[in-house]
């Protein structure tokens, strides 16, 4: 039996939800007679789904707790990378960088997350003078130990915010094809006790409520974000987790494939959509 | 790691006009009230007290307590008397403290 239909039986006095638990959660998912798969809707950022206040959080730089990231992330790169890269133009550019990845990682044939690559090129690629400085912050990184590196968010969100404004690219590698799929055969996939894929609800009832909260689309247009309740800066992975923990799913293993699966799926969906990181959400 | 915070204060302004300051500082904010997954009590970590001065003169300060969620941001006011040198210390638990400069032109 689906979660969505128990609730529907319920609405009607025909069927009592067993778990109380069960009935907290889904009292946002509740069909409405609009019906809420009639039309396509208009894709809209996370931004829109927030109060006023926080969206004022966002929208001034001054205001933004995110900014503490990427300040910092700002003088890592310029001590770090600035030796190969520059994050305005010039012979590497990535300023865009944001906006294409996961791409495909020719050396492992899977795709890869910008996190994954900032991790592999700081401890693989790096061999110019700065490598001192580099080695160095790759042992910082290597003793953090919560699975969300600050380190390695400073970077990552320094370079989302270089590409605030522009576009989410399509992903354009047709080696990425297969492993789209696969994302989206997770996007589609019912997970844990409460038996709810991430479909369920950020298609099928998004704008609607979850208890206190309204369902966004779940379009990853402002990672890493700020997030009130995490009174921290945090990545895509950590927002599925938390997702997965939602459904009572056991999340996928530390480093597994179906992350980056799942956030390239979700960066395919959300092609064309302006980056608005670093954002803020409740 | 080097603590991380933001000072906004406009470069230049209008001698004796009043200006808007912002500052936000990286920090748990730790109230001693809460237990780890382990069960152990987490010693309190606050920031306690953040003081602004301009060209050595303090013309705010504030005391923090347990209620204020984590990265606290605030914002404060100053007559600009002249061209000088704002300076913002965050003093806390454990021997924490910080200091951010900004220069700022009287025009």
């Amino acid at each position: 039996m689906t979660a969505a239909l128990q609730l529907g039986r319920s609405r009607t006095g025909a069927a009592v939800l067993s778990a109380l638990a069960m009935t907290w959660l889904l009292q946002g998912c509740t069909p409405t007679a609009a019906g809420a798969e009639a039309a396509a809707p208009a894709r809209l950022s996370g931004y829109h789904f927030m109060s006023r206040s926080t969206q004022a959080l966002q929208d001034d730089d001054s205001q933004n707790p995110a900014f503490l990231w990427v300040e910092d992330g700002r003088k890592r790169f310029e001590a770090q990378c600035a030796g190969c890269h520059s994050a305005e133009g010039g012979r590497d550019k990535l300023r865009d960088v944001a906006t294409r990845y996961p791409a495909f990682d020719t050396a492992t044939g899977k795709p890869i997350s910008l996190a994954g690559r900032i991790e592999q090129c700081q401890s693989q690629r790096v061999t110019s003078a700065a490598s001192g400085i580099s080695k160095e912050m790759g042992k910082e990184m290597g003793k953090e130990k919560d699975k969300d590196k600050d380190s390695l968010l400073a970077l990552e969100s320094f370079l989302a915010h270089a590409a605030r404004g522009l576009l989410i690219a399509e992903p354009a590698d047709p080696r990425l094809a297969p492993f789209i799929k696969q994302g989206q055969q997770w996007w589609q996939q019912r997970l844990g006790q409460i038996d709810l894929s991430c479909a369920d609800c950020h298609d099928r009832l998004a704008g609607q409520r979850l208890a206190g909260s309204t369902i966004p689309q779940a379009h990853p247009t402002g990672y890493p974000v700020y997030r009130l309740e995490w009174q921290g800066l945090g990545s895509l992975q950590r927002r599925i987790r938390g997702c997965l923990m939602g459904v009572r799913a056991e999340p996928f293993a530390d480093g597994a494939d179906e992350w980056v699966l799942l956030e390239l799926a979700l960066k395919a969906r959300a092609a064309g959509m302006t980056v608005d990181a670093p954002a803020v959400r409740p | 790691m080097s603590t991380r915070a933001l000072l906004f204060a406009p470069a230049s302004a209008a001698r004796g006009s009043v200006i808007e300051l912002r500052a936000t500082i990286a920090h748990p904010m730790e109230t001693g009230y809460r237990r780890s997954s382990e069960g152990e009590m987490q010693p309190r970590d606050l920031v306690r007290r953040i003081e602004a001065r301009f060209e050595g003169e303090r013309f705010f300060s504030a005391e923090l307590h347990a209620a204020i969620a984590a990265n606290p941001f605030l914002s404060f006011s100053l007559k600009l008397p002249g061209s000088g040198e704002l300076s913002v210390r965050w003093l806390g638990d454990r021997g924490f403290a910080h200091e951010e400069r900004v220069r700022i032109t009287a025009t």
